[in-house]
């Protein structure tokens, strides 16, 4: 056993620094491949430039060969206008996690993808940003999408998670995987014009459990929309909160909060929120998850069992099918000529987006107030529709009918051209 | 008693006009001149909130994923629903907000 165990220490270290100069070897493929970009073949500027040497000089802090564990005079050249100290910064590895690709909805507000990626994997995208700025990066691709099964495997690679997440399961789930493996993490979100930071399981700081122990009934951003610059500058400043924790630098947004009102530009930082809960299920001092259970643990039924945003439009008693037609019977009836009024119930800023040409927008919230003559109605995926249709079959308009699965399906089955803007 | 509220996280669309900051002047509800979080919730219910309550409050506290600060501070940090308030103290609520 102990022999055993010897051996399989040594293969590990063995391994350890095979892929060490791999790291080293891609290194040096990648300077040398941004130096033709940069210089077109020629000779490579691998000497400082006598002022900056001067200067360092002056400071007696002049640049030691890479060799003897400093900086190379090509990082000092790249990093010494950071206020970063030599000792920090230019070793360790990014990793990025994510299952999905670019789409052209992306570009506005996750900034670091460009047009010639849409349609590629996100985590490809943000790689070759991050190596387009700088080739000696090292930077890891993990191209799946971050779950219970699998989250702690990929965690336990980095010492600091960012939680750049969309989605309240997902935030629960690495919480609770950072809680387990102890790792920090920077957990920043954004909705619309607004943006919230904190450092979360980091020197007595909460867990996300501990600040919201039950998951909160709110939409997401593909609900609600964004606005570009806001997750830019969320983060930025987690990007800040990430250099603090690896650094021990400064202080960390530990056990306080930061809110980015974007309309008003105002910052808000909560100075005290509660601290790490004894009795939290998941970092308290009896915690009930395990590794095992955790990758067990069902986030998405979790996140969504208390998620009543919306009054489901189910609860109705389910329209008479004479009272719904389909999109392409709306459309045969609409090519037919046949005289009728075709109902829009969304909100009227959606409705100025895009609409059906020749409909009347009525938002549900003040149709009953207006009750014209109307015979159809639609909204954007068919639910206010439905909801409008039994408010006017109520009040006198019988042949009233909504049209089934309002404008997805209507883009997706009668109108390709029509803009999907939700 | 003379109090700033103040919505946000997606909370003051709830309001008139989607206002975010409220100056207001809420009666005091007990004979010993007080007012305490759990009535200011109701207050609010009653006298603030337009649209979508449970949206707000669930039973006689805030929903899950509401922040409740008195004067910057979490108020889990000051006493909960018995929390007292003071004459111009601020009580923010603030909606977790979980897009990226």
């Amino acid at each position: 056993m102990g022999a055993g165990s010897g051996r399989t220490e040594a293969i590990m270290r063995e391994i350890a620094s095979l892929r060490a100069q791999r790291d080293e070897l891609d290194s040096r493929i990648r300077f040398f491949e941004s130096q033709l970009r940069i210089g077109g073949g020629g000779a490579a500027p691998t000497t400082l430039p006598p002022s900056l040497s001067t200067k360092l000089d002056a400071m007696g802090a002049h640049a030691v060969s890479a060799a003897g564990g400093g900086l190379s005079p090509d990082m000092v050249q790249r990093y010494s206008r950071q206020l970063l100290l030599p000792d920090f910064g230019v070793h360790g590895s990014l990793g990025i996690a994510d299952g999905e690709n670019v789409e052209l909805s992306n570009l506005h507000g996750q900034i670091m993808h460009m047009e010639t990626y849409v349609g590629q994997p996100k985590v490809k995208s943000a790689a070759a940003a991050c190596r387009a700025i700088n080739s000696s990066v090292k930077v890891f691709d993990h191209h799946l999408k971050l779950k219970a099964k699998n989250a702690l495997n990929v965690v336990r690679q980095y010492d600091i998670i960012v939680d750049a997440t969309n989605n309240l399961a997902s935030r629960y789930m690495l919480s609770d995987c950072c809680v387990l493996l102890h790792k920090p993490l920077i957990s920043g979100s954004t909705i619309g014009l607004e943006g919230q930071l904190t450092v979360c399981n980091h020197n007595g700081s909460p867990c996300y459990r501990c600040l919201f122990p039950n998951p909160a009934a709110c939409q997401n951003s593909s609900d609600d929309g964004i606005l570009g610059v806001v997750p830019g500058v969320i983060g930025c400043l987690q990007a800040l909160e990430v250099i603090k924790v690896a650094s021990r630098v400064g202080e960390p947004l530990c056990g306080r909060m930061l809110n980015f009102d974007a309309l008003s530009s105002r910052f808000k930082i909560v100075n005290k929120i509660r601290q790490r809960s004894s009795s939290c299920t998941v970092c308290g001092d009896h915690p009930d998850l395990t590794k095992d259970t955790f990758m067990m643990f069902g986030y998405d039924s979790f996140s969504q069992s208390s998620n009543s945003s919306k009054p489901p439009a189910q609860s109705l008693n389910p329209l008479p099918r004479n009272a719904r037609i389909t999109c392409r019977e709306y459309k045969r009836l609409l090519d037919s000529g046949r005289p009728h009024l075709l109902l829009d119930v969304r909100p009227v800023h959606h409705f100025q987006i895009a609409s059906i040409a020749n409909s009347v927008n009525i938002p549900l919230n003040e149709l009953k107030e207006k009750l014209p003559r109307l015979r159809d109605a639609l909204s954007e995926r068919g639910d206010d529709s439905q909801v409008a249709v039994h408010i006017l079959r109520e009040n006198g308009f019988p042949c009233a009918s909504d049209v089934i699965g309002g404008l997805e399906s209507w883009a997706r089955e009668a109108d390709p051209g029509f803009p999907v803007y939700w | 008693m003379h109090l700033t509220l103040e919505f946000g996280g997606g909370l003051e669309l709830l309001l008139e006009n989607s206002t975010k900051v409220h100056k207001v002047d809420v009666p005091i509800m007990d004979g010993e001149g007080k007012v305490a979080m759990k009535g200011l919730l109701s207050w609010v219910k009653a006298n603030l909130i337009k649209e979508r309550p449970e949206m707000f409050v669930k039973g006689d506290s805030v929903r899950p994923g509401v922040l409740v600060l008195i004067n910057d501070c979490d108020w889990e940090l000051c006493g909960g629903l018995d929390a007292e308030l003071e004459e111009k103290d601020v009580v923010v609520f603030i909606s977790t907000l979980h897009g990226g």
